[in-house]
């Protein structure tokens, strides 16, 4: 049995190695396209402050492909013949596979501006584009980072750490307008700027210039930012032009079942290029999101390995720290019509905790949950969203004080009423 | 070490908060807490100021093992003048806020002045800040630590906080910290409202460390525990049964006064034991008696978690009372029960959870209130003057409509806020009052017991059971079983139970460790914990050398030894009945022998051989 | 036989000596706030909930992390962060349906309970044997686990 697994971030990976567990004979093929070992773009901003070095960002160790018996193979697949089972290389060879996993993830959009494509205008994305930045974003250099969403707002603090003149422009109402809520967003924002960050909202970037002493940004409010770097993180798609004739299925990213399965036979689909299940909606999404390409990952391959693996849906989650202001959102952070909240708001404290609950059968369901400011036990919301745990008289508790969260799920899980 | 070696000085009428070194030297003869912060008191203050005066210092003090992992090893004191006798007042309490203290890097705290305005303490680790209490001012301890802890939004804030009676002035207001550990006798919480300081919120992360020798001290403190699981007091009754555990035992041997200690003996003891506290009630089929808890680092866990019955009428109309909280301990039990003659368990508790909710000494507002039924059963008191109360012996209602009008402060409340002395000499019966130096006795008979009447003549803080609690040998058989009915011996006993706990609560630990552990397990921990040398001697020394820096400052205050003394009726009125019929209080025997051993003038001053011993000018 | 943490809540009186014992172990002071081992406290109920990582079969942890900081340790059967290699990212704290991966302000990283290398200072620090370290198969462990497992719904699988 051979597994072909496209892509080598996270959830190829996890993919690789679950099947290499499930089923220790098999022979797999672990294909990535960056000139790296494989990494995780989630070290990226840690690699732009120095906290760790290049190989920080490397998923696993060196030797551990080959001690796994997992063969890496840095080519680029141009596309794939679903009927003959087999996968096309740049150089014009194929490979032949009897399962394939693609988890070829996603790339930054390019937004449609004059001067998007001057050499001084980066994305952030891959370990390239982060030498690039590195070696631009100096003390004092003047960097303007366009789109203030989850990733422009991870890099955010590597920029501050590295000292640089920055300002964010943001076209939402608000900072991570897709992850957080008004009140979150706005403390963020508050935040940012109370520690000498100009912060844009509801700007947009018309055009990038290329001036004698730099860059112009001008603005759409007439605005215009001098800049010796920008940044443009104003969001991703998934890889998928590689595959558009191969019959598969798909939309935003290629659609795939709660196996992770696509339309067409022994092809698998995870991570950011995979349009999985959301588990709080049953719609079809892509996340681009860690933590659902490790799950989607470990699914696809126990079903390529012959198991039997469902999931009800992937929960969409972030986490952010954003100059030490931490920051999460968990699935129906915006709420339901007709679901309870509970929250808490203390702006002066930039504490914020928000509860949203379900309705019906489910009112005393926590189906979404954003917080800023909190560290301790954040895993629970995941918890207590995901195994839909019926919080009884916590609701009420919770209502009155949201802190109380970890009680909640503590009491819950431990039955504790029922101790005596 | 094990002290953090820094001080934070709180000058209210600044409004200052400012931190300094630890004194070693002194840390070095007093060890900590209530030795050293008694210490700092002695040097900073003149004995005589009114302790509602600015002028007067109050403080809050951890010991060198509180914050470490020696059994009971969370406990702080406060250390003040006390306005309920006059003399050193210093109140020990549990709970968790002793070792956030240490968290927050602090062996102590002294508050100086008095605040303009109502204020509240809070400290996170190095950061410590008077905030506004306007709000909070009016407020019971409970309401004020839920509304302080929603103002920082953070559960692990521990508070300390005075209820509405201290604010008013009532004498025997205590500290509640973690809603239901006190620091609670001598009116402490009336001095800290008497400075317009609500509460002390603290928060602390930095960590506890340099233990001097950890070797050693995780050997001492390893031991210690072992002696405490294996000791049938320690280890079983006390985590089973909490101290209630002595309520039927010490009925049983005639040693449990009853209605203002009118009598020994008390008919309805079974039905407030913690016996009956393990019961179901017929209502909901459960027991009084939740379960067990600990207060911070204590391997014995005698914290009592209870519940009233929701049928009863204390509580029936008042769901906020229906969920379980600190219960009964026995000298509440005794205070609020035997004493005021009430059997009915459901109102103790009651009662005991708004001692609890809103900052009031169980023992001194029971003794009280049954000073109270015994003017009122004379005539002394009108019932115009109780505000309709028909303030019997036995009645629950009396006792629950007395509680709630303390904290809600209507006159007649105002009355019995002033404590059974004030009290009994306002209606012409200072016979009455069942006090020494002013403040009001714990549960056992000095008349059926004879060594604890001659610790409770001569305690510093006025009556008290835990400034030597010869019961454990007098009852108990700890160390060693003496007679109840002898008094020879018990100045020497008196002496060495003194000597030995002035260690135990400047160490900060728990005297509970005391049924179970002797100064050859408590020394090691701190010789290992602490630097200079712990040796059993040492730290007896250092007992003894606290207990006459106690007694210079109540001599300076003005006291002599005619106030080491009890009142008339456990001195003249026999035992009617029971196992103990016939006898008083032999204090006359005992206490010139006890200055004696002590190395006192028989007018009851060190001398000056016995100061220079203990190093003491 | 692989042993594990049992926990049992009824057992339990909040004293915090496993939390001064786990936090002595990994930081040489007593710091209940640094302990992994967490005592919950429900004052109304009267009841107290020691609670920490239950090393679940998932690691969801373990598969979160960007950085491969979180590793098995084949002997205790702990998942364990690897201080060097831990950037601080905080998806393991999203990640772990129990809420027992922490960030760390102090040290800018994750910390969580690592069974003290297969002889947990918690459970030997534990007064009433609410904490103990028994065989894995022993019943009572799962039940925490179980409950948290069953209930979610990602981790339905069938072999």
């Amino acid at each position: 049995m051979h597994h072909i697994i496209i892509g080598a971030g996270p959830g190829g990976v996890v993919a690789a190695e679950t099947i290499r567990k499930t089923n220790p004979n098999d022979q797999i093929t672990l294909i990535g396209n960056e000139p790296a070992p494989p990494y995780s773009r989630m070290a990226i901003p840690y690699l732009l402050v120095d906290d760790i070095k290049e190989e920080g960002t490397f998923l696993r160790s060196s030797d551990h492909y080959h001690q796994q018996s997992i063969e890496y193979l840095q080519a680029n697949v141009t596309g794939i013949d679903a009927d003959a089972k087999t996968c096309e290389l740049s150089d014009g060879s194929s490979l032949a596979y009897d399962q394939l996993c693609i988890a070829t993830g996603s790339t930054p959009i390019s937004p449609p501006i004059n001067g998007i494509d001057l050499p001084n205008v980066h994305s952030c994305w891959t370990l390239e584009d982060a030498r690039q930045i590195l070696s631009l974003a100096k003390p004092q250099s003047r960097v303007v980072l366009m789109g203030a969403g989850f990733i422009g707002c991870i890099i955010l603090e590597s920029l501050v750490k590295r000292k640089v003149n920055l300002s964010v422009i943001e076209m939402g109402s608000r900072m991570v307008p897709r992850m957080l809520d008004e009140k979150a967003g706005g403390l963020l924002k508050k935040w940012c700027v109370d520690d000498g960050v100009g912060v844009y909202t509801s700007t947009k970037v018309n055009a990038i210039e290329e001036a004698d002493d730099g860059m112009n940004v001008i603005l759409d409010n007439g605005a215009n930012i001098k800049a010796d770097l920008v940044i443009s993180a104003t969001g991703v798609k998934s890889n998928t032009t590689f595959v558009k004739d191969s019959g598969l299925d798909i939309d935003h990213g290629i659609l795939v079942n709660n196996k992770m399965q696509t339309n067409l036979p022994n092809i698998y689909a995870v991570g950011d290029v995979a349009q999985g299940m959301d588990f709080s909606t049953g719609e079809y999404t892509v996340q681009a999101i860690q933590p659902t390409a490790t799950d989607h990952g470990r699914i696809a391959a126990l079903n390529m390995a012959g198991k039997n693996a469902e999931h009800s849906g992937s929960l969409n989650m972030n986490i952010l720290d954003t100059l030490g202001l931490i920051s999460t959102s968990y699935g129906l952070w915006m709420g339901v019509e007709g679901g309870d909240t509970a929250e808490i708001y203390t702006p002066e404290l930039f504490k914020y905790m928000n509860l949203r609950f379900g309705i019906n059968d489910e009112a005393d369901v926590l189906v979404g949950a954003t917080t800023i400011g909190m560290t301790e036990h954040v895993g629970v919301l995941r918890g207590l969203i995901e195994s839909k745990v019926h919080l009884g008289h916590w609701k009420q508790r919770l209502i009155d004080d949201p802190m109380r969260i970890m009680d909640a799920y503590v009491a819950s899980t431990q039955e504790l009423d029922n101790v005596v | 070490m094990s002290w953090t070696r820094k001080i934070l000085r709180v000058n209210l009428t600044e409004g200052t908060c400012t931190p300094e070194p630890l004194n070693m030297e002194w840390a070095k003869q007093y060890l900590g807490q209530r030795g050293l912060a008694t210490k700092y008191l002695v040097e900073e203050t003149d004995p005589n100021v009114d302790a509602l005066s600015p002028e007067n210092l109050f403080i809050m003090a951890t010991g060198p093992l509180t914050g470490t992992m020696a059994s009971t090893g969370g406990r702080y004191s406060v250390i003040t003048k006390s306005p309920l006798t006059g003399a050193i007042a210093c109140s020990n309490s549990g709970g968790f806020i002793g070792n956030e203290f240490k968290n927050a890097g602090l062996d102590m705290i002294i508050f100086e002045g008095k605040s303009p305005s109502p204020v509240y303490l809070y400290i996170e680790n190095d950061k410590a800040e008077l905030k506004p209490a306007d709000d909070l001012w009016g407020k019971s301890a409970w309401e004020a630590d839920e509304m302080i802890h929603a103002k920082h939004q953070d559960p692990n804030i521990k508070i300390a906080v005075v209820g509405r009676p201290a604010e008013e002035g009532c004498l025997y207001s205590a500290v509640i910290n973690d809603l239901h550990r006190a620091a609670g006798r001598s009116g402490v919480g009336t001095v800290m409202a008497s400075k317009n300081l609500k509460a002390v919120a603290v928060r602390g992360t930095l960590g506890v460390g340099g233990v001097d020798q950890p070797q050693e001290f995780f050997e001492a403190v390893n031991a210690g525990k072992k002696v405490l699981a294996d000791n049938a007091v320690t280890g079983e009754g006390l985590p089973a049964y909490g101290t209630q555990v002595l309520m039927n035992v010490i009925n049983g041997v005639g040693g449990l006064p009853a209605r203002n200690m009118r009598d020994v003996g008390f008919e309805g003891a079974e039905n407030i034991s913690a016996e009956a506290m393990n019961e179901p009630r017929a209502s909901d089929g459960k027991p009084n008696l939740t379960t067990n808890g600990a207060c911070f680092g204590c391997t014995i866990a005698c914290g009592r978690i209870s519940t009233v019955d929701k049928t009863h009428f204390s509580v029936k109309d008042k769901p906020q009372y229906h969920g379980a909280s600190g219960g009964l301990e026995y000298e509440a039990a005794w205070s609020l029960g035997a004493d005021t003659g009430v059997d009915d368990l459901d109102a103790l508790t009651y009662v005991n959870f708004i001692c609890n909710e809103d900052g009031l000494d169980p023992i001194s507002f029971g003794c009280t209130v049954a000073a109270a039924m015994e003017l009122y059963e004379e005539g002394q008191i009108s019932n115009d003057e109780t505000g309709g109360i028909d303030l019997r012996f036995g009645s629950a209602e009396a006792l629950v409509a007395c509680v709630e009008a303390v904290v809600s402060g209507t006159d007649f409340g105002k009355t019995l806020g002033m404590g059974s002395k004030l009290l009994c000499e306002k209606y012409g019966k200072p016979e009455l009052s069942m006090t020494v130096k002013g403040q009001e006795f714990p549960a056992y008979d000095p008349r059926g017991i004879q060594g604890i009447g001659l610790a409770y003549a001569t305690s510093n803080r006025g009556a008290c059971h835990l400034r030597g609690y010869t019961i454990a040998s007098e009852i108990l058989g700890i160390p060693v079983k003496t007679e109840q009915a002898d008094s020879d011996g018990k100045p020497e006993l008196v002496k060495a139970f003194q000597d030995a706990t002035a260690v135990v609560d400047s160490a900060g630990l728990c005297v509970f460790t005391t049924f179970a552990w002797g100064m050859e397990d408590i020394a090691p921990q701190i010789d290992a914990a602490c630097e200079g040398d712990w040796s059993i001697d040492k730290c007896l020394e250092a007992g003894e050398r606290i207990w006459n820096m106690e007694r210079q400052y109540n001599n300076a205050a003005g006291f002599t030894a005619d106030d080491d003394t009890l009142p008339k009726r456990l001195l003249k009125e026999a035992i009617k009945s029971g196992p103990t019929e016939g006898q008083v209080s032999k204090l006359g025997e005992m206490l010139p022998v006890y200055y004696e051993v002590r190395g006192w003038t028989p007018q009851g001053v060190p001398t000056a051989e016995t100061l220079s011993r203990l190093g003491l000018s | 036989m692989q042993k594990s943490l049992h926990l049992d809540p009824a057992k339990c009186t909040g004293c915090l000596q496993c939390e001064m014992a786990c936090s002595y172990e990994k930081l040489g002071e007593f710091n209940p706030s640094r302990s992994v081992i967490k005592v919950f406290t429900f004052h109304e109920e009267g009841r107290f909930a020691p609670y920490t990582c239950t090393q679940c079969d998932e690691a969801w942890c373990l598969r979160a992390c960007p950085v491969d900081a979180i590793t098995m340790d084949l002997t205790s059967g702990a998942k364990i962060v690897i201080d060097d290699k831990c950037v601080g990212c905080k998806v393991c704290t999203i990640s772990c349906p129990f809420g027992t991966v922490n960030y760390v302000q102090e040290t800018g990283k994750v910390a969580k309970c690592d069974l003290c290398g297969g002889d947990p200072e918690c459970a030997k620090a534990c007064p009433t044997d609410a904490i103990t370290w028994i065989d894995a198969n022993a019943t009572g462990y799962d039940r925490m686990k179980a409950f948290a497992e069953k209930s979610l719904p990602s981790a339905n699988t069938s072999a």
